[in-house]
């Protein structure tokens, strides 16, 4: 076979490090991505990323970092890719310094570390408060260069539609559209690695970017892939609502020293610094003495729902509560916090240094995503050289950062994304060019009838939704999906409302397939975009509502009161949803979690001093 | 009068070959909207002004928070992204007035508000904007760095490659082959990285010929549009005199 040729599906930073690795290892890439990849979610991470370095005399150590990221998870996190990940977070923190990334530095000109949720140390490094900016930045520029040595070819402004899989079930390319031309063409390759991100865009507004659909994981799961653990979805605890999205303000606010109040007097209307601190409520601080502030996000998030609308203690009645930065030196806050200030400033027109930020909690992140495998060595070390670690359920197609379900179990600690999206595109790369060697017969040779009948499929597909009449525009329906999603599927979790909830997505499935696009332009069609994507993700709510209907615990995220306990003998498990023809829903089943070196503890964070 | 329907005047055209014109748009006001919220409302419900059935418009947008770049465009005649374009500071700018929407016109148009920058990334191959690192296996750490060097070079690496800069430049357009202001800072960023600077010449030499840095003609309007407030014109000089003294190096050593 001629050299291995790879399809990577997006460009953050899951999806470009992969691209690094193939073509370090040989492989030719096709790197697909919807915008220029520099312009990928990615960007918007802005904390920091975490890894064990240990150059703070604080004893930190990768094992520390393992144990807090399984706690962290709520146990549901299977433990030996966990395990790998924090083991190569230092390698990779330096080799992103190498790649010239602009990380703060202590006076010696070491790296700097700050802290960061669900932590005790300081573990996490950052280049101000556009980490995720910088880190994307750092591989692009990599990706550039192989892409000036031909190892890379990009396909920008191309979407991925579905997966070319032959008679053996065996993936050998992909069916992607021209987001331009609107062309839809097939692409032979002999692996696929999708690193599409997060399905932001079914709850309507998030802290996600407008491309965080969700649709290529859809794809995918309607293919007949596994989608695992999909009803566990990041609330962070901070974010500035807004009304076109609700921006992210970083956990590492409350890293450099952010706290979180209400005012004690219910409908107090005095200006925040007209309060004197007697008179505040630091409620996280109080409940969780140790961790204070720095609780993780499901903890701080249901917090903050709790005050707002069971102790009704909000801002001025309404769903918002102040992080508070004013105590904290201006040249401080700017050398370390300054982008995300600005964010702040420019969008609220509020100067955070002067006045108290007043925030609420916004979806942020899917723990759950597409099942991967992965290999054990003889030691339980999960095997990264291994063709089948890292691959979904459809032999030859690979998933990488948000869009797989591998580190984080029912919750995932801040910074801990960034990590865990460049270690699984540095561990998926190799074990996808691993895979294509390893192919009796490459992707070229495959009978061109196979990349007709999915190019087929896919346009009639297509040219059918072009083709409605009568119909609703799509992208009101997602306003609906938005906001019954989340209503009923975010910070607290009832079966009632689950029920309601589910049985309202076959309503707007059917509406789904029937929405209309407005737009009878032959060229850079949205609408059609759009519409197409739709009926996919609704059906990847279903997937979330059901795995959250049937889990009668809380765990992490996810979090009912009628089942106030974790419940580890009955619920210790990974969720599987597979795409049902016939039901056209998801039918689910349940596997262990690979707990073989941490043993389940209660997760408290010594809340009450516990 | 804050309430009052927002009126909005986008440039249109249907594709790249098409001719463009002005459809004006009337659209319901709510606080605290931005640009994008008022083109998300028109995908929503799109009729003109007149209240007549028109295509939606095509914009591009992603992050929404003014790191991704991607919403950049021409909005009462200056170039900004339009997430960060709040419909109540601009119609005090402008009382009374309708908002004008334009795609940057420094760049090929694909439909309406959307254009296509690939100018602007291949300006970074030319200029080998990287670190040429020997490889991702494990070397350890990097070079120790001062913080104030380092504070002065993530200001540069904060580009987004967005455009504001080269739409504003009147020595960037078609007919030029200039590479622009955002592309010479990123030669000044990497030059000056530790490890970067070991290829110096290479990107030098990538702004000494056609298109390269003489072609600036010291307008300054780049720094004035940067939405990240990157010192530009420094980074100009800065490239200058670096360029200038490795061509008087070049005709001493030969």
């Amino acid at each position: 076979m001629a050299e291995p040729r790879i399809a990577v599906v997006g460009g953050g930073l899951a999806g470009l490090m992969a691209a690094i690795r193939v073509a370090e290892k040989g492989g030719k890439v096709l790197l697909f991505s919807v915008v220029p990849v520099k312009r990928s979610h990615s960007v918007c991470a802005q904390g920091g990323i975490n890894g064990a370095v240990n150059t703070k005399g604080e004893g930190d150590s990768v094992y520390q970092h393992f144990d807090d990221t399984v706690y962290g998870g709520d146990f549901l996190g299977d433990q030996p890719p966990i395990k790998a990940m924090t083991a190569n977070a230092p390698r990779i923190i330096y080799l992103l310094d190498r790649m010239g990334v602009m990380f703060n530095r202590t006076p010696e000109g070491l790296l700097d570390f700050r802290r960061f949720g669900g932590t005790l140390h300081h573990r996490t490094a950052f280049a101000g408060a556009t980490t995720g900016q910088q880190l994307l930045y750092a591989l692009d520029e990599q990706v550039r260069r192989f892409e000036a040595e031909g190892k890379v070819e990009k396909f920008e402004s191309w979407e991925y539609l579905s997966s070319v899989i032959d008679d053996q079930g065996v993936s050998r390319g992909i069916v992607a559209q021209n987001l331009a031309t609107m062309e839809v063409k097939a692409f032979p390759c002999d692996a696929t690695i999708l690193a599409t991100g997060g399905p932001g865009r079914i709850f309507g507004k998030s802290t996600n970017s407008m491309i965080c659909t969700g649709y290529a994981a859809a794809s995918l799961y309607k293919q007949g892939a596994s989608y695992a653990n999909g009803e566990f979805i990041q609330i962070h605890p901070t974010a500035i609502p807004g009304e076109d999205k609700l921006r992210l303000m970083s956990e590492s606010a409350r890293g450099e020293g952010g706290r979180v109040w209400v005012p004690k007097k219910k409908g107090d209307t005095r200006a925040p610094r007209q309060i004197p601190e007697g008179e505040r409520w630091y409620f996280l601080e109080e409940k969780y003495p140790k961790y204070g502030n720095l609780v993780p996000r499901d903890i701080a998030s249901r917090e903050i729902h709790s005050v707002c609308y069971k102790h009704e203690m909000g801002i001025g009645g309404g769903a918002k509560v102040y992080l508070d930065l004013t105590h904290k030196p201006r040249e401080v806050l700017d050398k370390k916090l300054g982008g995300i200030l600005e964010i702040y400033e420019k969008f609220v027109g509020v100067d955070p240094r002067e006045e108290p930020m007043q925030i609420f909690p916004a979806v942020h992140y899917s723990m759950g995503g597409l099942w991967v495998g992965y290999e054990t060595k003889a030691d339980g070390e999960m095997d990264m050289a291994h063709p089948r670690t890292h691959m979904t359920s459809i032999p030859g197609v690979y998933a990488a950062g948000e869009v797989d379900y591998l580190y984080h179990g029912a919750n995932r600690l801040g910074a801990n994304s960034l990590v865990s999206c460049i270690f699984s595109g540095d561990v998926a790369g190799p074990a996808a060019v691993a895979w294509a060697k390893g192919l009796a017969k490459g992707a070229e040779s495959v009978d061109k009838a196979v990349f007709d009948r999915e190019v087929s499929r896919m346009q009639a597909e297509v040219d059918a939704v072009a083709a409605r009449k009568g119909g609703e525009n799509p992208f009101k329906i997602v306003d609906e999906l938005g906001y019954l999603m989340l209503s009923e599927c975010t910070i607290v979790r009832t079966n009632d409302g689950l029920k309601k909830a589910r049985a309202k997505l076959d309503d707007l499935q059917a509406r789904a397939d029937k929405a209309t696009v407005p737009d009878s332009g032959k060229t850079a069609n949205q609408s059609l975009r759009f519409a197409h994507q739709l009926p996919y993700l609704v059906q990847l709510a279903k997937v979330m509502v059901d795995g959250a209907l049937a889990r009668n615990e809380s765990r992490g995220a996810h979090y009912k009161p009628e089942f106030e306990k974790r419940d580890d003998e009955n619920w210790m498990k990974t969720t599987m949803a597979n795409y049902d023809a016939k039901s056209n829903a998801p039918s689910l089943s349940w596997v262990p979690v690979d707990a073989r070196f941490i043993k389940p503890r209660p997760r408290t964070y010594g809340a009450g001093g516990s | 009068m804050s309430s009052e329907p927002i009126k909005i005047r986008i440039k249109r055209q249907s594709d790249a070959k098409s001719p463009a014109s002005w459809v004006d748009f009337q659209i319901p006001y709510r606080p605290s909207m931005n640009i994008i919220s008022c083109l998300m409302e028109i995908q929503k419900n799109p009729v003109d002004a007149a209240g007549k059935p028109v295509d939606p418009v095509s914009w591009d947008c992603s992050c929404l928070e003014e790191v991704c770049g991607a919403c950049t465009m021409v909005i009462n005649g200056r170039v900004r992204q339009s997430c960060s374009a709040l419909v109540d500071n601009i119609r005090k700018e402008n009382p009374g007035q309708p908002i004008s929407l334009e795609p940057m016109t420094k760049f090929p148009v694909v439909r309406d508000l959307c254009v296509d920058r690939s100018r602007m990334f291949e300006s970074l191959k030319k200029v080998k904007a990287w670190v040429p690192i020997d490889g991702t296996h494990d070397l350890g750490p990097g070079q120790r760095m001062n913080e104030a060097d380092r504070e002065e070079s993530y200001h540069l690496s904060t580009c987004m490659t967005c455009g504001c800069c080269v739409e504003s430049c009147p020595n960037y357009n078609e007919d030029s082959k200039f590479i622009g202001p955002a592309a010479i800072s990123q030669v000044v960023l990497f030059n000056s990285h530790p490890t970067g600077k070991l290829n110096a010449g290479e990107r030098l030499d990538a702004i000494m010929g056609e298109g390269g840095i003489t072609d600036c003609g010291n307008a300054q309007n780049c720094v004035n549009v940067c939405p990240k407030s990157i010192p530009l014109t420094t980074s100009i000089a800065k490239a200058s005199r670096a360029t200038t003294t490795r061509m008087f190096s070049k005709i001493f050593d030969t």
